[in-house]
């Protein structure tokens, strides 16, 4: 390769191919079964645990540890995927510092959390990797439930619908499911084609359909759902971006969509083909942000920059995933808005900034300027719900540019339930996003079979 | 620095630890490293007649309880005695006493219940000029299938009789090893008393199965798809141990007489406990073999500095000081009356606590204080019990604290009595004393 780090503009192939390996491979390494049986055994078997209160999908934590203890990987899987199908990609994004972890008694007892998150990812790899199917479906309702969007939010619905005996079309615009797990995570959070074995698994519960490459509000409508199902669950997350709404955006080559640029990563497979400038400059501070300063840190930049206008305080990227940035090597400037883009021959060649402070509780400019180099700028500063997508979308409430949900994530039309992003008031979790799903599902479960689910819960209470 | 040096029957070692009869002592080698590395005593590994020795299995012969981090708590074995020839064993005994003449070399023995197989025995014995004898009348698996070991240590009557041929047949101390196996402890410690004998050393080790192997569907160790009972040792096994030396320190009969501690001792801590409860020395065998003869360091250094801390010169200083604290329920002061009270400031609200007490015992424990996770007792529930200080991972968070003569107990309505009153008076008892007023 005649590329290196220094290697002027932007360019493929700065590193050995030992080099992205390690680079693209497992953030963290995963337990083996002495060491899950070891931090398992630091679980104090909380009553009424903190960390469960903590999980947005209420995991059962203090019993799943327990198993792995007692050499019961599959139950402990088991207790996981009946709170969250999900359990082994939220193993690997969620940021269980701020979530479980940050609840965990331990911290207030030493500092050091059990390490939840890792030894959810060795009891779902067990099963995974042991192909176990832990759950069965009710028996057949006949009911018939269109989901749109395979997202985490829009597959955990359609498991949960399925595991109640309805039958389940998934329409999804893109060739891969998954959503943001297959073409945003991080790539070393879920290396090795996760995404796609998780969602196998998911699926292989059967009594869901998917039909990729179907766009709602081009190849069909809400309309038409509502008319041909008897329920719709609506889970199509954030498929706009903010523009950073300065002259020359779009126009200048090297300036990209963070969200984009990581769809195109993850689905490369080869990451020496992947061109990333020599000085990169990335604009935001949520996850996104940090997720693209890392990985084009990984694919060899030379300079990596993310600017963000408020304190580090204010970035949504949490504590720990400001760190990884700076342990990779990526420089994390404050309060700085972006202010003129400079370019030379079509392409982009720096930032400027102007630098803010917060005045009266509100952002403003100081008129100060300062200008980074740049041959790659990528934009992070957030997602937006398309309501085109939504096929009439007038027809449901938003707020804030997001539909509106109630506390079962029913929309303000009866027959349609949406979850994940796309809602109002979430969080842009992974684990919300299953959260949102599985409580629609079950929402859906007893608006569709009303008297019969109640009279079955009675029974079973006997 | 206090003086770990040790006089047992006339026995004298550098220091109190001495290693019990077993593979750490079955060959000089082993012996001779052990003395090297600072041990204060033998007993060897247990001998048996003349003729052609033991065999042992040749498959896995122990097994064990592990805890999360594979630390061994609970060790055993179906190992036989010395399966080596007697001449050897004894040339070796002689060879080591000799290089090492400061450290107590005390011989294990089993042999057939008949004087003649003793008488003759302690003459070979007696040749190698070894300290003492200890007769293991203990060894609860295979050796008891034949009559001896723990076979005879289950009956009184025998263990007096060998005691008292062993007394007539050899100048040497003799101490009678105990096995644990039985109902009583102090009825073959009196046996041993009775026929003479100088001390008793316990315990042998327990018979025991320590798992069954689910998928071989047998014990464990597994031998060809079978197993065997084995006995038991290691840090689990102390608890009974020190029950059982304080039954015979405090009874009447045995009272006074030398006891060598055995079972469990992994630190200095346990050593010393066993010695506060009148032990001369104490013997140990799972912790040498888990962790090797380097943790003599730690015991000595251990033991010497908590000795020097406390100000005890001497181990006669705190020998047997606990033993008089050590009586029977009956005599427990009834007006002794505690609650559980937690320290919110090193309480991590785990609410272990709470579930234990709410579940198992007096509904003692509230989990919400104004509708925040807290935890606190409830002095109107609380019996005092201490399941909470057991279960509470944070040590000292939860302290049972004595409540003042003259306060009302908010769980009984009772006045907090001063003084002692126990329930051989106590109204309740239909056999109570009249108290003398
Ligand atoms: C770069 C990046 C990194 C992230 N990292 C993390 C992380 O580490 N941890 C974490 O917890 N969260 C992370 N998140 C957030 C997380 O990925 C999302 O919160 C989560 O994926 C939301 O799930 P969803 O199902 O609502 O939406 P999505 O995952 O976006 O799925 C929506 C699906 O709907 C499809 N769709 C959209 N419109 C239509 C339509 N009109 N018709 C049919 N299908 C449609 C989309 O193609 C997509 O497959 C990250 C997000 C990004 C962007
Ligand atoms: C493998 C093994 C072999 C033993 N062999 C004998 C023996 O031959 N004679 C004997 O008196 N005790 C024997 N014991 C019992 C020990 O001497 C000791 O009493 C018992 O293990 C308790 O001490 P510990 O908890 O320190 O191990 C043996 C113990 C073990 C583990
Ligand atoms: S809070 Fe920590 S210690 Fe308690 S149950 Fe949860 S993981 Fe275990
Ligand atoms: S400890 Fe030594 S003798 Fe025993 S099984 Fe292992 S290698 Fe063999
Ligand atoms: S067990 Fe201890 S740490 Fe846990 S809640 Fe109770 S007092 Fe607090």
């Amino acid at each position: 390769m005649s590329a290196n780090r220094s290697t002027a503009g932007i360019a493929s192939g700065r590193l050995s191919t030992a080099e992205y390996t390690a680079n693209f491979g497992d953030l963290h390494a995963p337990l083996d079964r002495h060491e899950a049986h070891v931090e398992a055994d630091r679980c104090y078997f909380c009553f009424d645990a903190p960390c469960q209160t903590a999980c947005p999908t209420s995991i059962d934590i203090p019993l799943f540890i327990r198993q792995i203890q007692t050499d019961n990987p599959m139950g402990s899987a088991e207790t996981i995927l009946k709170a969250n199908i999900f359990g082994g990609m939220c193993a690997r994004v969620c940021p269980t510092e701020t979530l479980c972890e940050e609840a965990c008694v331990r911290n207030e007892a030493e500092g050091k959390p059990v390490k939840i998150g890792l030894l959810q990812r060795y009891s779902t790899d067990a099963l995974l990797d042991r192909g176990h199917q832990p759950f069965r479906r009710a028996p057949a309702t006949g009911k018939r439930i269109a989901v749109v969007g395979a997202g985490p939010a829009g597959l955990s619905c359609a498991h949960k619908l399925a595991e109640h005996g309805h039958e389940v079309t998934v329409f999804e615009i893109r060739p891969r499911l998954g959503g943001l797990n297959e073409y945003g995570i991080a790539s070393y959070k879920a290396p090795d084609d996760f995404a796609q074995r998780e969602v196998a698994f998911i699926l292989s519960l059967g009594g869901i359909t998917v039909e990729t490459n179907k766009r709602l509000g081009q190849d069909f409508d809400l309309a038409s759902l509502r008319a041909d199902f008897d329920a719709v669950f609506l889970g199509v997350g954030l498929s706009g971006v903010n523009q950073l709404g300065l002259v020359g955006e779009g126009e200048l080559g090297g300036v990209l969509d963070a969200v984009d640029w990581i769809a195109t990563l993850r689905q490369t497979p080869d990451k020496s083909k992947l061109p990333v400038g020599r000085r990169v400059v990335v604009i935001g501070g949520g996850m996104t942000a940090v997720d693209a300063a890392v990985q084009a840190k990984r694919l060899g930049a030379e300079e990596v920059t993310i600017v963000y206008r408020r304190g580090q305080d204010a970035m949504k990227a949490s504590l720990y995933e400001q760190q990884l940035a700076q342990t990779n090597g990526v420089l994390i400037r404050t309060w700085a808005t972006p202010a003129e883009l400079t370019g030379d021959a079509g392409q982009v060649t720096g930032v400027t900034f102007e630098r803010t402070a917060e005045v009266a509780g509100k952002l403003a400019g100081t008129g100060e300027r300062f200008t980074l180099p740049a041959d790659m700028v990528l934009c992070a500063v957030g997602q937006l719900l398309t309501p085109g997508d939504l096929g009439g979308a007038d027809a449901l409430a938003l707020s804030g540019g997001r539909i509106v949900v109630d506390d079962e994530r029913r929309t303000s039309v009866p027959g349609i339930w949406a979850g994940g992003d796309c809602v109002a008031g979430g969080q842009d979790l992974t684990v919300s996003a299953v959260e949102d799903g599985k409580q629609a599902g079950l929402s859906i479960n007893r608006a569709l079979m009303g008297a019969v689910a109640t009279a079955g819960a009675a029974h079973a209470a006997e | 620095m206090a003086d770990l040096r040790t006089n047992f029957l006339g026995i004298r070692s550098p220091n109190p630890f001495w290693l019990a009869s077993a593979p750490p002592t079955d060959r000089e080698v082993n012996v001779t490293r052990a003395f090297k590395a600072g041990w204060g005593g033998v007993v060897w590994k247990t001998l048996g007649s003349e003729g052609p020795p033991v065999v042992n299995v040749n498959g896995p012969r122990y097994g064990a309880i592990h805890g999360a981090d594979r630390r061994l708590l609970g060790f055993n074995n179906i190992e036989l005695i010395t399966d080596r020839p007697l001449q050897v064993n004894l040339q070796e005994i002689k060879a080591v006493k000799k290089a090492f003449p400061d450290r107590a070399m005390v011989v294990s023995l089993m042999v057939p219940c008949d004087e003649e197989s003793w008488k003759a025995i302690l003459a070979a014995v007696e040749e190698t000029e070894c300290d003492g004898v200890e007769l293991n009348f203990g060894c609860p698996h295979g050796m008891s299938e034949r009559g001896m070991g723990s076979a005879v240590g289950q009956v009184p009557e025998y263990i007096e009789m060998v005691a008292r041929w062993c007394k007539q047949h050899t100048r040497m101390p003799v101490i009678v090893k105990l096995t644990p196996n039985i109902t009583d402890i102090r009825h073959p410690a009196r046996a041993a008393k009775r026929g003479g004998a100088d001390a008793v050393s316990l315990i042998n080790t327990i018979s025991s199965i320590v798992s069954v192997d689910l998928d071989r569907m047998a014990p464990t160790p597994t031998i060809d798809g079978k197993g065997s009972h084995g006995g038991y040792c290691g840090p689990a096994v102390k608890p009974i141990a020190l029950n059982m030396t304080a039954e015979i320190a405090r009874d009447p009969e045995t009272h006074g007489m030398p006891i060598s501690g055995i079972g469990g001792v992994t630190t200095w801590r346990d050593a010393a406990e066993f010695i506060a409860l009148g032990c001369g020395t104490v013997q140990v065998c799972t912790a040498a073999m888990t962790y090797g003869f380097k943790i003599i360091d730690e015991m000595t250094a251990g033991l010497s500095n908590w000795m020097d801390e406390k100000g005890y010169a001497t181990l006669d200083d705190f020998r047997g000081l606990a033993t008089p604290n050590v009586t029977d329920w009956q005599y427990l002061n009834l007006n002794y009356v505690t609650k559980a009270v937690i320290d919110q400031d090193l309480c991590i609200k785990c609410g272990r606590c709470h579930i234990a007490c709410e579940d198992t015992s007096h509904q003692a424990i509230a989990n919400m204080v104004d509708g925040r996770r807290m935890f606190v007792v409830k002095d109107e529930e609380c019996v005092g019990c201490n399941l909470c200080v057991e279960v509470c991972p944070v040590q000292n968070c939860i302290t049972m604290q004595p409540m003042a003569a003259g306060s009302v107990d908010p769980r009984t309505g009772r006045v907090v009595q001063p003084g002692y009153s126990n329930w051989t008076t106590h109204p309740n008892n239909p056999m109570a004393q009249v108290a003398a007023e």
